[in-house]
């Protein structure tokens, strides 16, 4: 396995984690309490970990991974490390379905709504971008496309909130769409794991066309790459593991752009070997920052992980325009 | 033995004609070079050649194949592709990029076999640049970018060899070993065929010139007559007297 020493120094990582974000939080657990909930010991402290604690780190896991292995597919797909989930419109897409949700207050209906909208609006925001894009697109033209989509569930996002019936439903979206892992429970892991999963699954069948690419698009085609079967398993990818992360914890920004990037130089910047240590990485900040935001916190006051992840991002985007501006030639 | 058999080939973008009506036959062992003015269809040419572009007209076949009619994977090893613009996104190692040259040869989700790599070392050799394989490409020259690039497109071990401008913004050294690569390719019997501006590199070393004038074949044959005195003030609207001469520089 090429770059095996980074992989398995990122699922130590992982691990390490996983288990410090298990046991870190305003109810003191310990390792007892991990064994009684796997067991099925129902008084507190069990059932703290295995209700609140373990479906909060397993999604931010899941949401993680997806999140970073479709920033490193994007940005190899696109030849361009400022592509992101956000960038092909899938995040505000599924953000508008989500939100649809929640205005015409079907959640309450109906348990699974927000995240069966949110999966529908990122369908809608895929479909909307090949047809905008056209079946023989080129990767510019998908970004421009991908924007164009954004920015409309972005307005109508915005309309909705607008016309939000009472302050309720309108703080209820926007606190939705700052994105957090606080209403995790194994419903949500049940329903966002076997999307996420087969999402960042097709990702992995890209790879080698996504080296192929590297040499752009011409040379990609005449070494047999099919590029539109490579584009729907990008797109059909990009959807399920972003739409399904989103579907269960709103929009968290700039994870997608920051792992891969960071990650790139350790696999000699070759894009197929980037897809798996980006997950990893990718699940990693996630759970590090969402068990930041929980410690963070204070009674009544919670810090969203949306909003952790968007400052510390949005600068290291700005550092990474600058950056990528003096390395040119 | 590979022959590359355009029939009464014509290809519209729009209204504008880019290629109309061109019939060739080209055999394995040729150097073969295309020459003409810009927009006069070279790279028209290769693309269609390469199966990269589906003419509007007339046919390509592959010994007898046309070439549409091949599964992508299948007509990759056969036919390989150097677009102009050699650029890399990613700042790739030199050994890395010549391997892609194998992704037609590789199987789903496996690894590069002793064969690939036995591949990877001949094409690094030919192209006279094993001593850069383990330099990451946005360090080198464009001298060796170029012939990095050739070594890609020898790793796949393919019988045509297609190549658009690989001559373009060399010094003459590097021109004159760029072609030294693609004459000892076409001596060993593949077919090569290369577009170039270049005409008195061209004179030399192709054993037949295809000269393109607003989409059409307008010569096709040995050096001495495709690029005759006459031949060269009518298309390019030059003069050379008695023809253009091969060039006379030398590789030390």
């Amino acid at each position: 396995m090429t770059h095996w020493k980074l992989n398995a120094g990122l699922a130590l990582g992982l691990v390490g984690f996983i288990a410090l974000a298990l046991f870190a939080g305003d109810t003191r657990l310990e390792v007892d309490h991990f064994l009684g909930a796997l067991s099925g010991d129902e008084s507190l402290g069990p059932l703290v970990m295995r209700e609140l604690r373990m479906p909060r780190v397993l999604l931010g896991v899941l949401v993680g991974a997806g999140l970073g292995a479709s920033g490193a597919v994007l940005q190899g797909f696109f030849r361009n490390p400022l592509a992101d989930p956000g960038v092909v419109g899938v995040s505000a897409s599924a953000g508008l379905g989500a939100v649809v949700a929640l205005y015409f207050g079907l959640s309450e209906r109906f348990a699974f709504a927000v995240p069966v909208s949110a999966v529908f609006g990122a369908a809608i925001g895929v479909g909307l971008l090949l047809t905008l894009a056209g079946a023989r697109a080129s990767a510019t033209t998908l970004i421009l496309a991908g924007v164009a989509v954004g920015a409309v569930a972005t307005a109508l996002t915005g309309l909705l909130m607008n016309m939000a019936p009472n302050p309720w439903a309108l703080s209820e979206i926007a606190y939705w769409l700052m994105g957090s892992l606080n209403d995790a429970s194994w419903n949500e892991v049940r329903f966002a794991s076997p999307l996420i999963v087969a999402g960042v699954a097709l990702l992995f069948l890209t790879a080698r066309g996504l080296d192929a690419l590297s040499l752009g698009e011409e040379t990609a085609r005449s070494l047999g790459v099919e590029i539109g079967v490579l584009r729907i398993l990008v797109i059909g990818g990009t959807a399920m593991a972003v739409g399904g992360g989103v579907a269960v914890s709103g929009a968290i920004g700039f994870v997608g752009l920051v792992v891969p990037h960071l990650l790139r130089p350790f696999v000699e910047h070759q894009p197929a070997a980037l897809i798996l240590p980006s997950a990893l990485g990718g699940a990693l900040l996630i759970v590090g920052a969402d068990m930041a935001t929980r410690l963070i916190s204070g009674p009544g006051m919670p810090l969203y992980l949306g909003v952790l992840t968007a400052l510390l991002g949005a600068p290291f985007f700005l550092w990474l325009v600058r950056a990528t501006q003096r390395r040119a030639p | 033995m590979t022959q590359l058999n355009l029939q009464r080939v014509g290809l519209r973008y729009g209204d504008a004609a880019a290629l109309i009506d061109a019939s060739a036959c080209f055999e394995s062992g040729q150097l073969v070079a295309l020459v003409g003015p810009n927009g006069a269809g070279k790279s028209t040419l290769l693309r269609v050649c390469a199966g990269l572009a589906d003419p509007s007209d007339g046919i390509v076949c592959l010994d007898d194949a046309p070439i549409g009619s091949l599964k992508f994977a299948a007509r990759a090893r056969r036919i390989s592709y150097l677009p102009p613009d050699g650029r890399s996104a990613w700042a790739l190692k030199v050994h890395t990029i010549v391997a892609l040259g194998r992704v037609p040869h590789l199987k789903p989700l496996r690894r590069l076999s002793a064969r690939d790599e036995a591949a990877n070392k001949e094409a690094l050799d030919r192209a006279g640049v094993s001593h850069l394989s383990d330099r990451r490409f946005d360090t080198l020259s464009s001298g060796e970018r170029a012939r990095v690039l050739i070594a890609r497109s020898l790793s796949t071990q393919s019988d045509v060899l297609l190549l658009d401008e690989p001559t373009a913004a060399l010094d003459p050294k590097h021109q004159l070993a760029v072609m030294e690569i693609l004459k000892s390719e076409a001596d060993r019997g593949r077919l090569v065929i290369v577009a170039a501006h270049a005409l008195e590199l061209v004179a030399r070393y192709a054993d037949r010139v295809v000269v393109l004038q607003n989409g059409v074949i307008r010569e096709d044959g040995p050096p001495a007559t495709s690029l005759s005195e006459a031949v060269v003030r009518v298309v390019f609207g030059v003069t050379a007297s008695g023809g253009v001469a091969p060039t006379r520089l030398e590789l030390l």
